[in-house]
């Protein structure tokens, strides 16, 4: 057998590739196999630089709230970077889990359902929801920013037409809907049962994406659709698994929200489709699609909770947070940017 | 050149171009006819593809070379004629059904995804499971495995020039990438492989690395049908030349009975084929 000319001495060029590395370049690399690398980093320094600002920062009960305050966010972002994943975006979550909330919460409450039915019918609503935007996005083809622009509006409309507008209060809910504000005490931290459930959500889906081949397809649908079709994927059920999954995250976040606030109210989470964004892209993964990963979103969640919080403890007024979280978002998107264009 | 044997009124197909029987074939096409509304696609085509070889098909753009090869791996249906493989008639309804009878193509998009790696390319939409209840149950894919057999694939075709099959395909050079299709198809192709324009995109030195990369699909048995513009590249691998003129067949030749410079003629209508 001949062999691919390989050992011929290296040409000019050849050297030239060969060359040592710049440390940005080394850098780039680095950041391109584990786009994870800068969240970590950030959420590190931030930190260290909100403990030097206030000792009470690294107090086990201040991560506790922070933990608890990010849960629901970290959630619906977990999902939203499923979505992302495929080069979609979704701008219906909150509107499926207030949906899903305002289903199970009126369910119990008003229709006598008992409290793990009505929770599991909530879940329901969520993944019929989702799968509904999976639905549209293959079958009409439409941009999943058009479809979810639409099905938010469109869940809102639902949520608040069955409620009445009216929320379902503390005293009124179900043990089973209220089982995810259990306080539980791990180690020194004093969490909730929801933040568990979130916790479990996120390695269970990390798996997935990682080591299944539905997980790969995934990624491989939001990096090359044709490429996809072309090897046999089934590219349409990919897409339609990826947006029904998504809202069954959805449905489990509603049960979550629910024992966080104790109630299921209209407005409720009215911030959650910029704040999943937001994670999903501080995190690290590409809005283009194929690039990413759920420990990022879950970084990303928790560099905003740490910023609430931090600069709350540092005495500064609440938009500096807000100001600061614009920042990040432009600053992950350059750098998902630049990474992207790294050669070997 | 060749002998005269018969006096029919049939049109000459050239020194390599009289049909097979079908059960001596690894694929035949028997007047395939494909039209798109008014445009004549293909215009009662005759092809075969015989065990071992390199197969080349030629023409000019909108000749229908493309359509040819479409028609016969299922991207497309004809509207009529027959495709049998190992004799046997088959209806390749897409390109899947092709793949499952183990014909593979590397696309001139070569249809990798950049962002995966070398292996997981490789393997993509065919991942292998982890044995036992990891597999089973937990649905865990055999990376390891996947990675290993991967390198194997690879170095089997004398691809020494990448060596981490952990590498993102986007990280690697052009003619790297085609190689890792070419591997792919290689790989999982059991009867013949099709090459649509491999080297259309590459520098000299790749191109080289391509061609190289087809004999050694040969070697290994499994023949070659390459969809190609580039004489120079047809004459180096391939051993018959199927020449394909307005959805029609021009003529088969081999690089021994004509030029290049006779294969452009023909291919474009300059001169047609003559017994003798």
């Amino acid at each position: 057998m001949t062999s691919v000319s390989t050992h011929a001495p290296a040409s000019a060029a050849e050297q030239f590739a060969m060359r040592r590395q710049s440390p940005v370049q080394r850098l780039q690399q680095l950041l391109h196999s584990h786009p994870s690398l800068s969240p970590l980093l950030v959420l590190i320094v931030a930190f260290v630089v909100f403990t030097i600002l206030n000792p009470r920062f690294a107090q086990p009960s201040t991560i506790g709230i922070i933990l608890q305050q990010v849960a629901v966010i970290a959630a619906l972002a977990i999902g939203q970077t499923l979505i992302i994943l495929t080069a979609g975006i979704d701008l219906s979550v909150g509107a499926i889990a207030i949906l899903a909330t305002l289903f199970s919460a009126n369910l119990a409450v008003k229709g006598g359902v008992p409290g793990i039915l009505a929770l599991i019918l909530g879940v329901l609503v969520g993944v019929l929801a989702g799968g509904l935007n999976g639905l549209l996005v293959t079958r009409l083809r439409l941009p999943p920013f058009i479809v979810t622009l639409g099905t938010l509006s469109i869940f809102t409309a639902i949520a608040l037409l069955y409620s009445g507008g009216q929320q379902v209060g503390r005293r009124q809910m179900p043990a089973a809907l209220n089982w995810a504000g259990t306080p539980i005490l791990i180690g020194p931290f004093r969490i909730t049962t929801g933040v568990i459930v979130v916790a479990v959500l996120a390695i269970v889906m990390a798996f997935i994406l990682s080591q299944t081949s539905w997980g790969r397809h995934v990624y491989a649908v939001g990096n090359d659709l044709e490429a996809s079709r072309l090897v046999g994927i089934r590219v349409d059920r990919v897409l339609l698994s990826v947006y029904t999954v998504a809202g069954l995250i959805y449905g489990l976040t509603a049960w979550v929200q629910i024992g966080r606030s104790g109630t299921a109210s209209p407005n409720a989470i009215v911030d959650a489709n910029l704040d999943s964004i937001t994670a999903v892209v501080i995190g690290g993964t590409s809005l283009f699609g194929g690039r990413g990963a759920i420990i990022g979103t879950i970084l990303g969640a928790l560099i905003v909770g740490v910023f609430r919080i931090g600069l709350s403890l540092a005495g500064v007024d609440d938009q500096w947070r807000v100001l600061a979280t614009g920042l990040l978002v432009i600053i992950a998107v350059s750098i998902d940017q630049w990474i992207r264009k790294v050669k070997a | 050149m060749t002998a005269v044997t018969n006096e029919s009124n049939e049109k000459y197909r050239g020194p390599a171009g009289d049909l097979a029987d079908p059960s001596a074939t690894v694929l035949s096409g028997r007047s395939l006819i494909k039209t798109f509304g008014k445009v004549i696609g293909l215009d009662g085509v005759d092809i075969d593809l015989f065990p071992g070889e390199v197969l080349a098909v030629i023409g000019d753009n909108g000749a229908g070379k493309s359509t040819l090869v479409k028609a016969l791996t299922g991207a497309i249906t004809p509207d009529s004629g027959q495709v049998f493989l190992d004799g046997h008639e088959v209806h390749f309804k897409t390109p899947q059904d092709a793949r499952s009878a183990g014909i593979e193509t590397v696309y001139q998009t070569l249809a990798v995804a950049p962002a995966l790696d070398i292996s997981a390319n490789m393997f993509l939409g065919r991942e292998r499971r982890r044995p036992g209840v990891l597999g089973s149950v937990f649905r865990m894919m055999d990376k390891k495995g996947m990675r290993e057999d991967a390198g194997k694939s690879m170095a089997n075709l004398g691809i020494a020039t990448v060596q981490n099959m952990g590498q993102a395909v986007e990280t690697l050079s052009g003619g790297q990438r085609q190689a890792v299709a070419v591997a792919r198809a290689a790989t999982f192709a059991t009867k013949f492989v099709v090459l649509d324009e491999p080297t259309a995109a590459l520098g000299v030195k790749e191109t080289g690395q391509v061609l190289n990369l087809i004999q050694q699909i040969k070697a290994k048995g499994l023949p070659v049908i390459l969809i190609s513009h580039n004489m120079p590249n047809v004459f180096e691998v391939a051993d018959r030349i199927h020449i394909a003129r307005l959805g029609g067949c021009a003529g088969v030749i081999t690089p021994k009975s004509h030029t290049p410079t006779e294969a452009v003629a023909i291919m474009t209508g300059a001169t047609t084929l003559q017994r003798g």
